[in-house]
């Protein structure tokens, strides 16, 4: 564990130190940035009514549009002289949403990525690769200052270029992999194909995120690895990777309480939901000094436990993202989510999945179809080969979704291609609602 | 050398075949034989062509799944009673079937027998030594 004091911290203690850090911040926002103040007006708030940590959801919330609107620097609490990074997300409509970080901003982001390589016990010994992109994406460079904090040597290959990864690997004896988890498993494809054997790599540990994952395709990687993988969650609107990290349990990513407050909301609603249940993760920041938040509607879907966990870090986990509030799906009763059917395919070895969610209503009870268009590399010659194909895409959907489906396989550009991105569900109900 | 196949993921919905066929005709492409399997929802269309890296070229970017599967052909007195020994030369080597079609040659008194099996080039020697006729690809590809 990197900082025990810090992870361990009693709750009541924690709980003390986020009040303090929230009420600064609170503050702060107010008399620096006229955004938040005139939010707080209009909701009839001043800083000092935030009293407790309850009082945190009197406060609004801030959405990603509010971030463009005020593109490119217009929510920095700090002037430009104590700027010392800016990071930009990608925008996949219009202006990219930018973010500011203080020489301080990036020390405790340094800290929180730190903590998330302590996880799978990274020490100086160590070689930590890092093959996230490094630029005005948030992962390469987060990583990176978390491996230099620890003391390891740390291998800045940024993404792409595969075999000379694997060659550098090879060679540097590389111990630690970060990386987003498909590209994981890309290199434990193009090791098998190349024929390298596992013995050549002293690789043992990978911290994997940035994009939605599934246990399946924990097991897989962690088994054509033969590492332990854990996951990574962030986004650059709260600070970049290392917000939270799994632990060696693989149960729930522990959230840096002692720099988020974390809630959980009904999407709809806006109304705060206890642990244990699925909502749209909010993120309000108590320490960040170049571009501190107020209750960013994440637009991730997931839960918080508030059970202990047996690994000793006392800090609240979440688990792993289930989906976009974007594109959540109610079928039954029950939230759904394309990106977990994705999750499947990938984990059976399509490397780009085209898929369609087909919701319908039967006689008052929703149906759902996937449709899965058979790739050339999923395709068998033989009737048996294609049939338990769709056996095993129907019981993993099954067992992953927790709710019963039909699986067509389809021929490919069968599901409509749109520009940008995927259409991934065809919602049939909404027409019978008209 | 064993025959070379193309095999072609069809759903099982009008209209699928025949663009199939249309596309082997634009490119001048003989069909030698034809098998389909089907389920109530997808079907798989086995071909014997006459070019079959230019059929397969052609499908793929008619955006169709194809894959090329080696078969064995094995050529067969056109007369009753004709297909047994065969099969008992296979079941005696333990050889696998996963599946056959046949169609008869029409120039000679032959039927072609197609078969997928589990070990094809076993397959090839055991029915060779026990007197059969395998012909080389290239006489399938162009019968």
């Amino acid at each position: 564990m990197w900082n025990a004091e810090v992870e361990c911290m009693p709750r009541e203690k924690l709980r003390a130190l986020q009040l303090e850090r929230l009420k600064a911040t609170v503050r702060r926002v107010y008399e620096q940035v006229p955004y938040y103040r005139t939010k707080f007006k209009e909701a009839g708030l001043e800083p000092a009514d935030i009293k407790s940590l309850d009082d945190l959801a009197l406060l609004p919330f801030t959405a990603k549009e509010d971030l463009r609107n005020n593109y490119p620097f217009g929510l920095f609490a700090v002037p430009l002289n104590k700027i010392v990074r800016v990071h930009a997300s990608s925008g996949t409509t219009g202006k990219p949403t930018v973010v500011g970080y203080t020489r301080e901003d990036i020390d405790s982001w340094a800290e929180m990525t730190a903590r998330s390589l302590g996880s799978v016990n990274t020490t100086p010994e160590d070689v930590v690769q890092v093959s996230y992109g490094y630029g005005l994406f948030t992962g390469g460079l987060g990583l990176h200052y978390g491996a230099e904090r620890i003391g390891a040597a740390v291998v800045p290959t940024s993404a792409g270029n595969t075999k000379r990864q694997i060659m550098l690997m090879q060679d540097f004896g590389t111990t630690v992999l970060c990386c987003t988890p498909s590209y994981a498993l890309y290199i434990s494809e193009v090791l098998r194909e190349s024929g390298i054997p596992r013995n050549s790599l002293k690789l043992r540990a990978g911290v994997f995120g940035a994009e939605p994952w599934s246990d399946n395709m924990r097991r897989e990687i962690e088994d054509k690895l033969k590492i332990d993988a854990v996951d990574i969650y962030g986004l650059s609107e709260v600070i970049g990777p290392g917000v939270a990290c799994e632990c060696l349990n693989k149960d729930g990513l522990h959230i840096c309480e002692d720099h988020f407050i974390p809630e959980i909301i009904d999407p709809e609603t806006g109304r705060v939901l206890p642990p244990g249940q699925y909502g749209e993760l909010v993120f309000t920041t108590i320490t960040k000094q170049g571009f501190p938040v107020i209750r960013y509607r994440t637009r991730d879907i997931t839960m918080l436990y508030d059970s202990p966990c047996p690994c000793g870090r006392t800090h609240v986990r979440m688990a792993r993202i289930a989906g976009r509030t974007d594109d959540m799906l109610i079928i039954r009763g029950v939230n759904v989510f394309p990106t977990q059917v994705e999750s499947v395919l990938l984990s059976i070895g399509q490397t780009e999945p085209h898929y369609l969610l087909v919701v319908d209503r039967e006689k008052a009870l929703d149906t759902l179809e996937v449709w899965v268009e058979v790739s050339e590399e999923l395709f068998r010659d033989e009737v048996k080969g294609l049939e338990a194909l769709e056996r095993r895409i129907h019981d993993e959907i099954e067992s992953v979704l927790g709710i019963s489906v039909k699986v067509k396989l389809v021929e490919p550009k069968t599901i409509q291609r749109s520009e940008g991105k995927a259409k991934r569900v065809w919602d049939k109900r909404d027409i019978e609602k008209l | 050398m064993s025959v070379n196949q193309i095999s072609v993921f069809l759903e099982n919905k009008t209209g699928r075949l025949a663009a199939v066929t249309r596309l082997l005709a634009e490119n001048k492409i003989n069909i030698r034989a034809l098998s389909i399997a089907d389920t109530s929802d997808f079907g798989i269309l086995r071909l014997i062509v006459d070019q079959p890296e230019k059929a397969y070229q052609a499908l793929k970017e008619g955006g169709f799944t194809v894959s090329a599967t080696d078969v064995l052909a094995v050529a067969v007195p056109d007369t009753p009673g004709a297909l047994a020994p065969v099969l008992s030369t296979l079941e005696a080597a333990d050889i696998n079937i996963e599946y056959l079609y046949a169609f008869v040659a029409k120039c000679a008194d032959l039927a072609m027998v197609l078969f997928k099996v589990n070990d094809t080039e076993r397959a090839k020697a055991v029915l060779r030594e026990a007197g059969f006729k395998v012909p080389q690809a290239r006489e399938v590809h162009s019968l």
